[in-house]
């Protein structure tokens, strides 16, 4: 099922959590909604599960206008942050909830829930555990249980509200892994929350990055870390550095220097230089580069990180060198970032 | 146990535990006194009550209870009991329900009356009663007009008995239920249920225990209320004389048998009241340990 996101705008009590949000979700699509706390991203799953009604704007499954509907009419399955299973039924009665509630001919009985909700176990890898109740499972488990109850009602559309939030490092690769798979396999279309980088590019097929209330870019993992469309952005995926240059004759300038980065399209004046610590090039003598002296340097994991200031004005700004690379030692370092990028200055 | 922050600044206190620091005997007698005291004005007056009750034997003891204005007097109680306890679970579920989960104006003024009974002395809450429906009171004469008598009658006991038993129930959900929080409903919806099944099913069974334990404390006090009743039941013996007022009738006619007798079985109520609850905190304590104590 296809979900578009038209102009959408939330406020609650006066106080904007969304400004005028548009995002079209294909179907089968795995996409992450990904930001930091504040940033809306909860709000905008709550609004498409129909948890919350927009101020204004409208959201479209398929064709269908579903602003108006109902979460129950809309047919979504939730996993919620903490995965709210009823605390007094057993696994299987969790799970099969949401068909006990149907009502006349769309309600199976009793015995095909069952047999539904030991398949969806199945799904999920917990076949067995029927007749146990949620405070007997570790958390990855209760995790699980709580999918195969939004997948037991064959929703339109599958939200995930930080699925993995509450689960420790180790058990939270696994069930990353093994959601794709699950997803792979059952083809929903799928939604989820994460405020975790790693997780949303490792796992979606697109991920929507959001920033106070507005999404900033929303593309593949690699357009997002290799093309980051505003500072916002660059600093939030992955690494960056920031250096305040000067645009010139489509020349970029640091003080009185080009550092050898053309620039045509960029309007002239100041600007901010943005680029990856490990995306550069060393270089050995300095015509038209960015020098500095090394100011601090620390090993982490395979490689080793340097601060260098640069210029008179003793910007500090950080780079990735090799280990064994000579210039790790020296004192000058010159070098040119290999992706860059320029925004106006703030 | 002392943090090791605090441990380093005083190396003494290292090999003894900082919460009890009391010598024996200071324990013994601390002791002593919290028991001395419970069995001088707690487990003495009741053992009195049975004692005197049965003082002239059983036979006595059974022939004042099958007392024609005895048996009214209980049938009452029971009445009152059965039409207030149903109404205040009603009430406290619908306010427990309305604070705990969703935000609207004047909620913080609903939590405050609903404490009102509790701050109130239970007599001015049976003369609020005298003023709306007596016959000189605000209402008095359109009742009168149309037939209805509400003061010195059983409607006016209920109403007196739902004024000061309402908080139980309600103090009882309010803060398990804003612990639980909104998010088991909003699954249950998300399954498809609808708001009745929402409630039966998943919101219900969360707080039962709780309930239970409100209803429990409801029953006792609305059996035993005497203060409030008392000014609005017009004391007419073996029509609106409920057991605690029937007891003080006895009691003044020097009827210490009968008097004692009634009252036993109000006591009988209060024992059975307390070891169920005691069964409930222990084995439902953490579900109920969110609850402010009375």
């Amino acid at each position: 099922m296809e979900v578009r996101v038209a102009n959408v705008r939330k406020e609650f009590e006066r106080f904007p959590a969304l400004h005028d949000v548009s995002l079209d979700i294909k179907s089968g699509e795995l996409i992450a909604l990904l930001g930091p706390s504040g940033s809306g991203k909860t709000t905008l799953l709550r609004l498409i599960a129909g948890l919350e009604r927009p101020t204004r704007g409208k959201i479209f499954f398929g064709d269908d206008d579903a602003s108006q509907k109902s979460i129950q009419e809309r047919n979504v399955g939730f996993v919620f942050q903490h995965y709210a299973l009823f605390r007094h039924m057993t696994v299987a009665d969790n799970i099969g909830f949401g068909l006990k509630v149907r009502h006349g001919p769309s309600r199976p009985p009793a015995a095909e829930i069952r047999r539904r909700a030991s398949e969806l176990l199945d799904l999920v890898q917990l076949s067995g555990l029927e007749k146990r109740y949620p405070a007997q499972l570790s958390g990855g488990q209760r995790q699980r249980v709580a999918l195969a109850r939004a997948m037991a009602i064959e929703p339109k559309v599958l939200l995930l509200d930080e699925p993995f939030g509450a689960l420790d490092a180790q058990v939270r690769r696994e069930l990353r892994r093994w959601l794709r798979e699950i997803h792979d396999r059952t083809g929903h279309t799928t939604v989820f929350v994460t405020h975790d980088q790693e997780e949303a590019l490792e796992l979606a097929d697109r991920v929507v990055v959001m920033s106070q209330g507005r999404i900033e870019q929303v593309g593949s993992a690699d357009e997002i870390y290799d093309t980051p469309n505003s500072p916002f952005v660059y600093s939030f995926i992955g690494e960056s550095s920031t250096l305040p240059v000067k645009v010139e004759d489509g020349q970029v300038w640091i003080a009185d220097r080009p550092i050898g980065l053309s620039a045509p399209h960029a309007p002239s004046g100041d600007a901010v230089l943005y680029f990856r610590p490990h995306d550069v090039e060393l270089l050995d003598g300095c015509s038209g580069c960015i020098a500095g002296t090394v100011a601090a340097s620390r090993r982490v994991a395979g490689t080793r990180r340097v601060e260098l200031e640069i210029g008179g004005e003793r910007q500090r700004v950080e780079i990735e060198l090799p280990v064994d690379h000579p210039a790790a030692q020296k004192s000058r370092v010159a070098f040119r970032p290999r992706r860059w990028k320029l925004f106006p200055a703030a | 146990m002392a943090d090791p922050e605090i441990k380093s600044y005083e190396p003494h206190h290292e090999s003894q535990s900082a919460a009890v620091t009391e010598s024996l005997p200071v324990r013994l007698l601390l002791m002593a006194v919290a028991f001395a005291f419970l069995v001088i004005f707690v487990l003495l007056p009741l053992i009195i009550v049975f004692h005197e009750a049965l003082a002239k034997g059983l036979g006595a003891y059974t022939e004042s209870l099958s007392n024609p204005d005895t048996r009214s007097a209980i049938r009452l109680t029971l009445l009152v009991a059965a039409i207030a306890v149903p109404l205040n679970v009603v009430f406290g579920i619908s306010a427990a329900w309305a604070i705990a989960k969703f935000e609207f104006k004047g909620k913080a003024f609903l939590t405050t009356l609903i404490d009102l009974p509790f701050s109130v002395s239970p007599v001015i809450s049976g003369l609020v009663y005298v003023l709306l429906f007596g016959a000189q009171g605000l209402l008095g004469e359109w009742l009168k007009a149309h037939g209805i008598q509400i003061l010195f009658a059983v409607p006016g006991i209920v109403l007196a008995t739902v004024f000061v038993t309402f908080p139980f129930v309600a103090r009882e959900l309010i803060p398990l239920m804003q612990e639980q929080g909104n998010g088991d409903e909003e699954a249950a919806l998300s399954l498809g249920a609808n708001g009745w099944q929402t409630f039966w099913y998943v919101t219900l069974p969360n707080v039962k225990w709780g309930l239970l334990y409100g209803v429990l404390l409801c029953n006792a006090r609305s059996m035993g209320e005497f203060g409030a009743v008392s000014v609005v039941s017009g004391h007419i013996r073996g029509l609106t004389n409920t057991m605690p007022l029937h007891v003080e009738i006895l009691y003044n006619e020097y009827n210490a048998v009968g008097a004692f007798a009634v009252a036993s079985l109000l006591a009988g109520l209060a024992l059975v009241t307390l070891v169920l609850k005691t069964l409930l905190e222990m084995r439902y304590g953490a579900e109920i340990a969110a609850t402010r104590g009375h």
